[in-house]
């Protein structure tokens, strides 16, 4: 099995995830764009134990989609406090903690 | 036996200083109690030695082994050594102190803290008779600094007077100067002979070379400049009188400061071995006894007076002791005469001080021997003593000082005689000034004699500035006396002995005539218009401002420039580190923007500069 479209899929989707952490100010959409992060480094674990016929990229990817659970819950948690408190989910605004 | 010598008075001024005001109402008569007791044991132990054989009267106890370093082969012993030169010490310390502690109940009685004062004055006396008894040099150092501390404790006894603070701390620096002479002469000794012990020093100088015997003599001279006052370490001693009169009679005139010259006529095998260091002992009992006597004649405050006639007979006994064999024994002669008539006349200025509402200036003084005829007596016949009219104490004792000075050199004998007719010009003008002359007291002055307390000592003291001269120089007794521990050379000088006391006497006789023409009338206030030897001698002869050019202003010049250094270079470099890491961080935090998006760049930046280092690794 040829794995380059695969990784080049997941090279793309990680690009625009990680362009989306870095150029959107909505909290959300930045969130989201985590998860796509997240989501391509899975398809390039799962792409690699199909390429090898092993179950470890499987079982990473597991893990990741665990991390990601839990990590959407604190996460979201702390976008909704953050927005009844400012009223904005804008990264730039909530920027206190600085020199 | 003659550890309780000691004991007793330090027992007594240890439960007075440390049961405080319980001890009040009995305090001073445990302190007399104590130094009688010491001074009976004294006369016991010299009754005992007088009943020995002559080789057998120096006896060494061993109180307990104090120091020792085996490894070093240092070993000191807390042993005391009563011969035939530290009994007479004894004996003149425990008669003497014994009656100024008697005489302090009435001149203390009016303090607010006698008990304190009588604890310093045991205190004194424990550690002076340390001092005289000790067998060693490190042991005698003990006694040196405890009679130090007490007469820094004694001077500023009346604390609240700015003036009495200031004279103690003078005291006790202008003290430390000579100290550090005698703890280097002790290291030396320790290094070079193996030993700190009089006996085996003695013993090890008559091997060692010259260089040893010259540096042991030069230090220990410099010891006994600071303690007893000499040029060049001289200026405490007038500021010293600050303290009260007891104080002064019995520590700055008969005991203490003659510390020096038992220190040297004990260490005679040092001084005997280098010529060169004789000669500076001789050198700065000349310099100190005709300054001394030239301070006296100017001051106008009975007791700067005194004291300048202090510094002047010490430089007497101080020259003597450079002299060699034929004046250790006329040094001590001296010491102990002088001891007695010294004390009798600061005694003396003490009652009259007391009578005239603590008043010094001499200026107010007259007309005292109607009101005050103990005083003027006792006062009258220390005069005669130390201007040396026979057959007074202090005609014996100098006028063999001076033969003694003339077979040394003509230099030495010019001097002595001199300072002979300076010693009658200054007491003739106390007296004259004091007693004898017009009343002029202030206004709210009504002299009256002092009580028994205090006329009593003055009168036992001026007994024995009477006799103890004679006594003691009948038959060479004194000569005979300590040769065993000092040696002794009969002095030949070039005239006869009747010449030299004619000589002697009528160089006292101008000094008296010339003080009597002088003060036949005396001011109410100093003259101002004087030569400039009297404005010296009213500043000391600049003894201060020597002092201030020499010691003080390099030592404050060095301060200063340590101080910059400290400032500029120590701080500097210390401050700039500091700066250099706070600007260095000022500039670090800004990168701090708070900015989630920012630092998100970051980690990707910085993942990518991983991952392309990674790569390369590879290749």
């Amino acid at each position: 099995m040829n794995p380059n479209a695969y990784l080049v899929l997941s090279g793309i989707i990680f690009s625009i995830g990680a362009l989306g952490v870095l150029l959107r100010r909505n909290a959300i959409v930045a969130f989201m764009s985590v998860e796509l992060m997240l989501n391509a480094a899975n398809l390039a674990f799962v792409t690699g134990a199909r390429v090898w016929g092993k179950l470890d990229g499987q079982a990473a990817a597991f893990f990741v989609m665990v991390v990601a659970a839990a990590e959407v819950v604190i996460g979201l948690a702390i976008i909704i406090t953050i927005f009844r408190t400012r009223n904005s989910a804008s990264v730039d605004e909530a920027s206190l903690l600085r020199w | 036996m003659i550890a309780a010598i000691i004991a007793l008075p330090a027992l007594s001024a240890a439960i007075l200083l440390s049961l405080g005001n319980r001890t009040n109402k009995f305090g001073p008569w445990l302190a007399i109690g104590a130094s009688t007791g010491s001074f009976l044991i004294g006369f016991w132990q010299f009754l005992q030695m007088l009943s020995r054989p002559e080789e057998e009267r120096a006896v060494v106890t061993t109180v307990y082994e104090w120091l020792a370093v085996p490894a070093a082969g240092f070993k000191v012993n807390f042993a005391l050594q009563l011969d035939q030169l530290s009994i007479s010490f004894v004996l003149l310390i425990t008669f003497v102190g014994t009656l100024i502690h008697i005489y302090s109940l009435g001149y203390m009685s009016h303090d607010e803290n006698p008990r304190r004062f009588f604890a310093y004055l045991n205190l004194f006396v424990a550690a002076m008779l340390l001092l005289v008894l000790a067998d060693n040099y490190l042991l005698l150092y003990v006694g040196w600094e405890g009679v130090g501390l007490a007469s820094y404790l004694l001077i500023g006894f009346w604390q609240h007077k700015p003036s009495a603070a200031v004279a103690a701390k003078k005291a006790f620096v202008a003290n430390r100067v000579g100290d550090f002479g005698l703890s280097l002469a002790i290291m030396t000794m320790f290094i070079v002979l193996g030993s700190v012990s009089f006996s085996d020093v003695n013993e090890g100088i008559k091997g060692a070379p010259a260089w040893v015997s010259l540096t042991l003599g030069l230090l220990l001279l410099l010891a006994a400049c600071g303690k007893s006052a000499q040029f060049p370490l001289q200026s405490w001693l007038l500021d010293a009188m600050e303290g009260p009169t007891p104080v002064s009679a019995l520590i700055h005139a008969a005991t203490m400061v003659t510390a020096g010259v038992y220190l040297i006529v004990r260490s005679a095998s040092i001084f005997n071995a280098s010529e060169i260091a004789q000669t500076a002992v001789v050198v700065v009992g000349t310099i100190s006894l005709l300054m001394g006597a030239v301070i006296a004649a100017a001051k106008d405050d009975i007791k700067k007076s005194l004291a300048g006639s202090t510094m002047s007979q010490i430089g007497y006994m101080i020259l003597a002791a450079g002299l060699g064999p034929i004046g250790y024994v006329f040094a001590i002669l001296h010491l102990i005469t002088h001891g007695f008539f010294k004390a009798v006349m600061f005694l003396g200025a003490g009652s009259v001080m007391h009578a005239t509402n603590d008043n010094v200036d001499m200026r107010r003084y007259g007309g005292l021997p109607k009101v005050m005829i103990f005083t003027t007596i006792t006062f009258f016949i220390g005069y005669l003593a130390i201007i040396g009219i026979p057959p007074f104490a202090g005609f014996y004792s100098k006028d063999h000082i001076i033969e003694a000075a003339l077979s040394h050199s003509w230099w030495a004998g010019a001097a002595v005689l001199f300072g002979a007719g300076l010693t009658a010009f200054y007491m003739t003008r106390i007296v004259v000034m004091t007693f004898v002359s017009k009343p002029r007291w202030e206004d709210d002055v009504h002299p009256h004699e002092s009580p028994l307390s205090m006329t009593l000592p003055m009168i036992v003291l001026a007994i024995g500035a009477t006799s103890i001269g004679i006594i003691l120089t009948q038959n060479h007794i004194f000569e005979h006396w300590l040769e065993p521990v000092t040696g002794f050379v009969e002095p030949e000088p070039p005239f006869s002995i009747q010449t030299i006391t004619i000589i002697t006497l009528s160089v006292v006789a101008i000094g008296v005539l010339a003080a009597i023409w002088q003060y036949r009338k005396v001011a109410k206030v100093a003259p101002k218009n004087v030569s400039f030897v009297v404005t010296a001698a009213r500043k000391d002869l600049y003894g201060d401002v020597m002092n201030e050019a020499l010691l003080m202003r390099p030592g404050q010049a060095t301060t200063k420039f340590l101080n910059i250094f400290d400032k500029s270079v120590v701080d500097g470099f210390v401050n700039g580190l500091g700066a250099l890491t706070t600007g260095i961080s000022a500039r670090l935090r800004r990168s701090e923007t708070g900015y989630v998006r920012s630092y998100a760049m970051s980690i990707v930046v910085g993942t990518a500069i991983l991952v392309i280092a990674l790569l390369i690794v590879r290749l």
